[in-house]
């Protein structure tokens, strides 16, 4: 079979699914599928990758699961309950006061990377939950929700999501999630217990910069040939670590600014990291008005901008936490979605870009499958 | 004045455009609503059997634990707003007999 490549967009108003042989030239796209409805995320299985999952939601109707077994073709829901463990509790509101725990959405899927049927989701209020039954039912994993910091939990402006959900490649049991605004925490056990990884971090909006939690971690990533070395972008802030999150330092370095969303690691390079850079916290727009990715091939500190085929000029667009990803062709590809409804892949690594659409709502997720 | 309404009637259910997308219908809907406990059919038994009929409609117009209404969904029949009566409140005869249909309706909001 010939590889090729199946990109997976969650847009605000629905999901679409762009498809190209190796070259990554000439695209077909397909979508919109659940027409209307917010997309935060589609992921495949990387045990099937037919097994698509996909989290609908909206503002009247609220949460869906979706879930496809041909490749995005065809989609049949399943199970949207989620019920957190025992009594919620209270986390803290914008005000600082006491806030009971909600469910609202799902923002993150993570499929397994051993069986197809099991699944996590990453919700808002901020929980952890696991399918094993190919999202009929979950379950949360209340661990982390029940540790000793969740009652000091807040939101950030986005919600208090938990949106990224890492399972290290060559130990299943350990699984990195990440908090806005509580920081980033890791089990070693399956999800049963989990402790803060937030050493290093420090951010100015808390009384406490350097405080155990109530850092708002926007992204983290991984490469699975060195997995205890983790990338994050923070609110404000590229970071690293090499011990699986124990301790972290900052490696912004030399970008224009170290506010951004998203961040992910070449499929075959472990040192070789991109982001890109967002002007401020109250401009969600690129600096300059170049829309530029930042590639660093040092592991960070040292970062070279990125703009060949993209605008360079009066462009005002943002670039969402799950808006990126890489796939593992022999030379690597790098994908993104704008909150302006492109989505753009470099098929070199990151040297040359081309739109693959234009003109899509505004996308929320960019996932893309390598298929053999 | 009401009516009692002591059997299983079929109901006519009209859905907002995004739920009849998610349970592939056009149209009206028709389902058989039992009666509750005071012998009538009232809107939890009504959104009960929408729902056994339409499985991926939980959760999207009330909640799967409370049945609570959702904040952005509301309730009309024969030109009325039921939206705040109680899910154990009786909905009108002409909903219960078939001549009225249900309406589940996505409030207007957004602008």
């Amino acid at each position: 079979m010939t590889p090729s490549v199946r990109v997976l967009v969650g847009t605000r108003k629905g999901a679409f699914i762009l498809t190209s042989d190796a070259a990554r030239k000439s695209w077909d796209v397909a979508g919109p599928h659940f027409s209307g409805w917010e997309l935060y995320h589609v992921k495949g299985s990387p045990v099937d990758p037919d097994r698509l999952y996909a989290s609908q939601s909206n503002s009247w109707f609220g949460q869906l699961l979706q879930r496809s077994d041909d490749g995005g073709k065809t989609w049949n829901p399943v199970g949207n309950k989620f019920t957190y463990d025992g009594m919620p509790g209270t986390h803290q509101w914008y005000d600082g006061t006491p806030h009971p725990w909600e469910f609202k959405r799902v923002w993150h899927l993570e499929p397994s990377l051993s069986d197809a049927d099991t699944v996590y989701a990453g919700v808002e209020d901020a929980a952890l939950f696991r399918s094993t039954d190919g999202g009929q039912n979950w379950q949360e994993l209340s661990g982390l929700r029940n540790h000793t910091t969740g009652s000091t939990w807040a939101p950030g402006a986005g919600g208090m999501c938990l949106h990224t959900i890492l399972i290290d490649p060559t130990n299943h049991e350990r699984i990195y999630v990440a908090i806005s605004a509580a920081g980033a925490f890791r089990t070693d056990d399956g999800g049963a217990t989990w402790k803060p990884i937030n050493h290093g971090l420090r951010s100015q909006h808390i009384p406490n910069p350097e405080a155990e939690v109530g850092h708002c971690v926007h992204r983290i990533a991984q490469h699975k040939a060195k997995p205890n070395t983790l990338f994050m972008q923070k609110h404000w802030d590229v970071l690293r670590t090499d011990d699986a999150g124990d301790n972290w330092h900052e490696v912004s370095g030399d970008l224009p600014t170290d506010f951004g969303f998203v961040i992910d690691v070449h499929a075959h390079e472990p040192e070789t990291v991109y982001v890109v850079p967002i002007k401020s916290d109250s401009e969600h727009f690129v600096h300059d008005g170049k829309l530029r990715v930042f590639r660093s091939r040092t592991g960070g500190n040292e970062w070279e901008p990125l703009g060949n085929g993209l605008p360079q000029k009066d462009c005002y667009v943002n670039v969402l936490r799950d808006a990126m990803a890489i796939d593992s062709l022999d030379e690597c590809g790098v994908y993104f979605g704008t909150t302006g409804g492109q989505v753009y892949v470099s098929p070199d690594g990151g040297d040359h870009w081309q739109a693959i659409v234009h003109d899509l709502p505004a996308v929320l997720s960019v996932e893309v499958q390598t298929l053999a | 004045m009401t009516q009692a309404v002591e059997a299983v009637s079929a109901v006519r259910v009209v859905l907002p455009g995004p739920l009849r997308q998610l349970a592939r219908v056009t149209g009206e809907l028709v389902v058989d609503a039992a009666p509750g406990e005071g012998g009538r059919i009232t809107q939890r038994t009504l959104l009960d059997a929408v729902e056994a009929r339409y499985p991926m409609l939980r959760g999207t117009m009330r909640d799967q634990d409370t049945k609570k209404r959702r904040a952005y969904v509301r309730f009309y029949a024969c030109q009325e707003d039921l939206s705040m009566q109680g899910p154990d409140t009786p909905v009108p005869n002409e909903v219960a007999d078939g001549r009225e249909p249900f309406l589940v309706v996505g409030a207007l909001a957004g602008g």
